[in-house]
């Protein structure tokens, strides 16, 4: 049976961006959580490094030095304005969640403990900082248990196993989400004045990642199919140090606490790459030191294949500092490779972490495309695009960004929703998504999904991964490009009502060939280096034509680009050292 | 290798009981338990249910009971379980079978998803939040001790996978009783030196379906993946309502 519910305002996604928000919203507006997950299990819980904050608890430092390093780190991408806010705002955020009882690990004096990471600096780059606000290596975990836990505290109304599937929209106005229940197999339609998409990653679109498995792009897939074009998608970040062939995330934490990477020849090699900041470098740089290694045959193999690695080496660490500052990481270790990281290094290779594009946002988390304001429509966390990270985000700058941008759009939702009508939204809201699913039952014989995801995965990985080059993104568009037509064909086998997760993920895979497909033309339009985007065939960063954010929209298997121009009112682009 | 999964399935539309089905699948030793699941869904069969999300250990999503004890199939490797040759480390001769059966204590609701929700009211009603003992200070954060910080660092570390909830031998017998994960959100506030600590909490740890039904068998303990000293938190906290209790002359909920 379709549920026709209303509210004032829908927040979908229940991680750290999402749940904020929904704390805010959620003091006067009927707000409604839908998540696919259980809240718990969102990939906030995931992040180790820490949340990063001007607190000056071991040292001096300054928001404004946060800020510079958040748009010199994004290679001047950034919007100045927001990364402003961000930065300034971090301090009471932090402070805001410690006193909602986070655990942060804390100093002798106390206070919150703080360690260094890559591209956080004092005085604009003269040396790294102490900024990172950390609680273990399960800063991610504390977050979204924190949240999760005052929202159970404020009695906020929750939608466990709910995937959003369709958004309903009139115009530029929004008027609700289409759902599916996992647990009855049915749709349902929510009415809302305001919708506010938090979804999370899209790593999925690669082999080797560090994203969970439900990091399938959701939200902007969907609004990318409503029309609604998505922001610098090409800007992908790959994180140097994930455990070789599994991608599972070995926090830069372990750099801020010592460790270093080294080549087949024991090199500490990040020496060339970056001379003043070493290991800390921004992680695009890192990256790109570790495959200039591997491509030269100086990779722990030495077969100059892409997917050769390096060492990252804690071990003249100690024992101490390993079990008390990184000790989830040790387990990982010791679990996947059986590697003990306080006595031997561990094998590490870039893994696909963070997509700085996403759904454009204003300062307020109102979908902005620089044309259009979509009323009543929010995006906030890696789903949105504000754009704070530019075409590369440092480390512990994602946490920053869910809380103090998801706590804006929750308390722009509040005020919005006291003005806005009530939409019109009913059953047959639902036909799009019903047709949809029917297609798929009724197909007989057809594909899995496995060999699709798969391709996929490898194509990406290969041809729009670390370093890239014309050619290969063409081909890797082409390649999405058929695979979109084979998806036609792929059947659902499961034709049970109740707990039907293999129907869900079909949905999910579709998204994520959009999103590939999204992401392989942006990153074949744009003729220059910047940041993570990084090309053979254009090794230089032109600011002349390229100081402008992408803009691309889905049509049918065409991706049209446009621009919106960047804010850098406040510093002029430079070159970028470290 | 090949292995053989024998999968306990249950679909209540369809089903009247529980099934076993077997299936092959080439694996390496050091893939995850989780790997072959997903091999199968996505190559095999679509219609297995299990839920899965982080891939390593953190998320909470994947208990099952494998090979008759509780663990995560993320965190669970092939070479954990099956014997092999210390030479050439491949598997044994014959293809090693690996028995999956969903938790317990929690209704099944298809294959190897159970129903959470009873688990998850347990552990809301333990007021697993932060009730401040002194009011907001007006910039910056509470000061705690490192000391202090460590002395609930273990209960922070909770997944709520809900493994030492299936493997608790008490829950077989009394299905009321709060269950070891909920005590361990309440350990979480009741050590926190920030907290208002034991006495929010106590209208629900102090009664006969609290604390008290634990008989200490050490299961939860063994079966977390997180390795959280489940057992002595459960002790600690008894300890602190006698001692609460002992304070005030009255007895608690286990003496009445
Ligand atoms: C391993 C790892 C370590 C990291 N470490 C750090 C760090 O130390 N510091 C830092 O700053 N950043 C870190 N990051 C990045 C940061 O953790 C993430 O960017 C951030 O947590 C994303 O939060 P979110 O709220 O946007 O999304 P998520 O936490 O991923 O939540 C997404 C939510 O959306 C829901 N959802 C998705 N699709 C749908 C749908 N269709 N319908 C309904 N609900 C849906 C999901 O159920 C989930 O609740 C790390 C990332 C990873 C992967
Ligand atoms: S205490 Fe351990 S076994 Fe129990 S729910 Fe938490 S993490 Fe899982
Ligand atoms: S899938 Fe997250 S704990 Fe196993």
């Amino acid at each position: 049976m379709i549920l026709v519910q209303e509210f004032d305002a829908i927040i979908v996604g229940a991680g750290g961006a999402g749940l904020y928000a929904a704390l805010e919203a959620s003091t006067t507006a009927r707000t409604a959580v839908v998540s696919k997950l259980y809240p718990q299990r969102s990939h906030t819980g995931a992040a180790q490094g820490g949340i990063g904050a001007a607190l000056g608890n071991v040292e001096e430092d300054s928001p404004e030095w946060h800020a510079f390093d958040t748009v010199k780190g994004g290679d001047y991408l950034v919007d100045q304005q927001a990364a402003r806010i961000l930065a300034e705002d971090a301090v009471r955020a932090v402070y805001d969640l410690e006193n909602r009882g986070l655990p942060f690990s804390r100093l002798p004096d106390g206070k919150i403990a703080q360690r260094r990471f890559g591209g956080h600096t004092h005085h604009f780059g003269e040396g790294p900082v102490h900024r990172s606000c950390y609680a273990a290596d399960r800063t991610g975990h504390m977050i979204l248990q924190t949240l999760y836990q005052q929202c159970v505290k404020n009695d906020v109304q929750f939608f466990d196993e709910y995937q959003v599937v369709d958004l309903l929209l009139e115009g530029t106005t929004v008027r609700g989400v289409v759902l599916f229940e996992l647990k009855t197999g049915e749709l349902h339609v929510f009415r809302a004045k305001a919708v506010l998409f938090a979804t999370g990653g899209t790593g999925r679109m690669f082999k080797i990642t560090s994203n969970a498995i439900s990091n399938t792009g959701d939200g902007p897939a969907i609004l990318a199919r409503a029309g609604i074009p998505m922001e610098d998608m090409e800007f992908y970040q790959f994180h140097p140090t994930g455990i070789l062939g599994m991608g599972i995330l070995i926090t830069e934490g372990v750099r801020g606490e010592g460790g270093i990477l080294k080549n087949s020849k024991g090199e500490h090699f990040m020496e060339t790459y970056a001379p003043t900041m070493l290991d800390l470098a921004p992680r695009d740089m890192v990256s790109r030191a570790i495959m200039t290694e591997v491509l030269a045959g100086r990779g722990i193999r030495g077969d100059r294949k892409i997917d050769d690695y390096v060492w990252l080496d804690a071990s003249h660490l100690g024992r101490d500092v390993v079990e008390q500052k990184i000790p989830d990481i040790a387990d990982f270790c010791r679990t996947y490779l059986g590697v003990d990281p306080a006595e031997k290094p561990m094998p590490v290779q870039p893994t696909a972490h963070y997509a700085m594009g996403g759904i454009p946002t204003d300062v307020d988390g109102r979908v902005d495309t620089g044309k259009v304001v979509y009323e009543g429509l929010y995006a906030a966390g890696e789903a949105a695009c504000v754009s704070v990270h530019g075409a590369n985000r440092l480390g512990t700058n994602s946490l920053v960004d869910l809380i103090v941008y998801g706590r804006r759009a929750g308390r722009h939702i509040a005020e919005y929703v006291k003005n806005a009508s009530s939409p019109a939204a009913g059953e047959a809201d639902a036909d799009r998504a019903r047709e949809q699913l029917q297609r798929l039952r009724n197909r007989k014989g057809g594909r899995h999904v496995g060999p699709i995801m798969e391709r996929m995965q490898e194509v990406m990985m290969e041809k729009v991964g670390v370093y890239r080059e014309q050619k290969e993104m063409e081909a890797a568009a082409a390649d999405v490009r058929k695979l979109r037509e084979e998806f036609q064909e792929v059947a659902v086998q499961d034709h049970g009502a109740g707990f039907n997760s293999e129907v869900l993920q079909i949905m999910e895979l579709e998204n994520l060939l959009d999103l590939s497909l999204i992401t392989a033309e942006s990153a074949a339009n744009r003729t220059e280096s910047r940041g993570a985007h990084s090309r053979k065939d254009f090794p230089e960063r032109d600011d002349e034509t390229w100081l402008r954010h992408t803009m691309a929209t889905l049509k049918g298997d065409q991706v049209v680009i446009d621009y919106k121009p960047v804010d850098v009112s406040i510093w002029e682009p430079k070159p970028r050292t470290y | 290798m090949n292995v053989t999964l024998a999968i306990k399935r249950f679909n209540p539309e369809t089903d009247s009981e529980p099934r076993i089905q077997n299936y092959t699948v080439e694996v390496q030793p050091t893939d995850r338990i989780l790997d072959a699941l997903i091999n199968i869904t996505q190559n095999q069969d679509g219609t297995l249910g299990y839920r899965r999300s982080c891939a390593h250990g953190v998320c909470g999503s994947d208990a099952m009971r494998i090979n008759g004890k509780e663990k995560l199939a993320c965190k669970t490797l092939f070479q954990d379980l099956v014997d092999q040759n210390p030479e050439t480390g491949n598997a044994a001769a014959a293809p090693a079978t690996i028995e999956i059966e969903p938790l317990r204590h929690m209704a099944v609701q298809k294959d190897l998803m159970v129903d959470q929700g009873p688990f998850f009211a347990k552990f809301r009603a333990v007021k697993p939040y932060f009730v401040p003992a002194a009011a907001t200070p007006e910039r910056g954060e509470y000061i705690q001790s490192p000391e202090e910080r460590e002395l609930f660092d273990e209960a922070t570390k909770c997944i709520n996978c809900a493994a030492c909830y299936s493997a608790c031998p008490i829950l077989d017998k009394n299905p009321d009783f709060i269950g070891p994960q909920a005590i361990v959100n309440a350990a979480r506030f009741i050590f926190d030196s920030r907290d208002a600590g034991l006495e929010p909490r106590l209208d629900v740890l102090d009664t006969k379906d609290g604390v008290w039904p634990c008989e200490s068998h050490f299961e939860c303990t063994r079966v977390c993946p997180r390795d959280i000293k489940i057992t002595k938190l459960i002790n600690f906290t008894k300890r602190e309502i006698k001692k609460y209790r002992a304070a005030r002359g009255e007895e608690t909920a286990e003496q009445k």
